[in-house]
């Protein structure tokens, strides 16, 4: 497994797709896909292909899952069975749970849910194709749709991921680097708050890479916000002209 | 004491309106004297104090607030009813009944059956329980006739208008009773179908083109220009 035949980051500092070490893949989103759900966002990011959808507040079902003092965040991740290159399993899987999990505490924060006591939100977040760093591209997916379903919120919640690979730091890991790479660092950040609600590592870093990765992930998340920012706006912006022709 | 937006500006959660000695108002928070946007909408000052004027929202009840719902449980003493909100209602049946209630003698699917329709008011509602209808006012309870349509709660005061403008206008040039529940439920009521098809159309676009000024004009416009030309399919059938 530590024997690598081929080389991640050639010579001049360029990785397998064509990217520097600080460069982000392109980032495609779109708010509003869906018209069924209260808000929905979609997102591109590389070969990721991620759609998120909002439904609530409403009354909760089963009603013992209501809180007497704020909402419920419900939450699921899941990965469609043709989003990767085997069949996967339709059925819940352990990852999937997790990250069920993970996504939700990295969004929870950033809602005011103590506004609407007794009642409940529900979070579906599909990944309709996986290349790496789904987790950070659902979190950012996730909280444009709850935005655009008009829940009352602290602050957009962004992430991106940040990594070692041949012994570099890198940012936004694709599929390969994360498999074959050395370290994974995702994180979510509440940009106007400079608060983190989501930092996880897996792999080995020394503490001057890992405080390197934090920082570039950091910047990635700005980057990524102001293209979630401006999605947002995309929506009603049009919206709004539409009605003025 | 500096603000980051002018008025009128897209703003969207967790942007920094103002910092300072702002009073934060609707869809803002306040945290270390700095204001933000807790939902996506335009800026509005109203001296000390900022707003956001969302542009989506859902509807939360408030006591005294003239609201339409639909049954959608029959209980032993009372209904439930939809109001469109994260909450559900409650109509209890010794309040639509003048009479005292027993629950051996009366039917309640007989008096409102799942699927009708109310006019009402929320007459108690706080944090730990669910809001409370009344039905005894004129103009409350069962609707029998008319149209329903559904616009974004947050837009029934630009169908009001400025002190009743824009609804009375309609009102008058489609000869319709309108009533506006403040969940964003909207009861048209004509002497025919047209009137109220017509009354419908000038609400939704209303709803459409709510950003835009000069509003009311344009849909007088609207509705004197539709109903000439119907006036005139009229007499060429007639003729």
């Amino acid at each position: 497994m530590s024997q690598k035949t081929e080389k991640l980051i050639d010579k001049k500092g360029i990785r397998l797709d064509g990217r520097k070490v600080d460069e982000l893949r392109s980032i495609k989103i779109e708010v509003g896909a869906l018209s069924n759900a209260d808000g929905s966002a979609y997102i591109e990011q590389g070969k990721n292909k991620i759609l998120a959808a909002v439904y609530g507040p409403k009354e909760l079902h089963p009603k013992h899952l209501a809180l007497p003092d704020r909402m419920a965040l419900r939450c699921r991740y899941h990965m469609a069975p043709f989003s990767v290159q085997e069949r996967k399993s339709p059925a819940p899987s352990r990852r999937e749970i997790e990250l069920s999990k993970v996504i939700r505490e990295a969004l929870e924060p950033s809602i005011f849910l103590e506004y609407y006591p007794r009642t409940g939100i529900d979070v579906f977040v599909e990944v309709l194709q996986a290349d790496g760093s789904t987790r950070c591209a659902s979190i950012t997916a996730a909280s444009l749709a709850i935005a655009d379903a008009g829940i009352p919120m602290r602050d957009l919640v962004v992430a991106c991921s940040a990594g070692k690979i041949d012994d570099t730091v890198i940012l936004d890991l694709m599929d390969t680097e994360d498999k074959m790479g050395m370290a994974d660092v995702p994180v979510a950040l509440m940009p106007n708050l400079n608060a983190i609600t989501l930092l996880q590592m897996d792999g080995i870093l020394t503490s001057e890479e890992f405080e390197k990765a934090l920082n570039l992930a950091l910047e990635g998340c700005q980057k990524i916000y102001a293209m979630q920012k401006e999605a947002l706006k995309a929506k009603y912006v049009t919206a709004k002209e539409e009605s003025e022709e | 004491m500096p603000t980051s937006f002018e008025r009128r500006q897209l703003v969207t959660p967790g942007d920094l309106i103002a910092e300072g000695e702002y009073i934060a108002g609707e869809n803002t928070y306040a945290e270390d004297n700095k204001i933000y946007a807790s939902r996506i909408g335009m800026v509005e000052y109203e001296n000390k104090k900022v707003n956001v004027v969302a542009l989506k929202a859902f509807y939360i009840p408030r006591v005294g607030d003239m609201v339409i719902g639909t049954i959608v449980e029959v209980g032993f003493n009372g209904w439930t009813v939809n109001i469109n909100a994260p909450y559900e209602a409650l109509l209890r049946a010794s309040d639509v009944l003048s009479r005292s209630f027993k629950p051996q003698k009366d039917e309640l699917s007989q008096v409102l059956d799942i699927g009708d329709l109310v006019v009402a008011k929320i007459f108690a509602y706080d944090r730990a329980h669910n809001p409370q209808l009344a039905v005894d006012e004129p103009g409350l309870g069962k609707i029998t006739r008319g149209q329903i349509l559904k616009i974004t709660p947050t837009k029934i005061p630009r169908v009001i208008g400025r002190k009743g403008s824009m609804i009375s206008m309609i009102k008058q040039e489609t000869d319709c009773q309108i009533i506006l529940g403040l969940n964003g439920v909207v009861l048209v009521t004509g002497k025919n179908f047209e009137d109220e098809a017509l009354a419908i159309m000038a609400i939704n676009k209303v709803e459409e083109e709510s950003h835009t000024s000069g509003l009311t004009d344009r849909i007088t416009k609207m509705l004197k220009e539709e109903k000439a030309k119907r006036e005139e399919i009229k007499n060429e059938s007639e003729n």
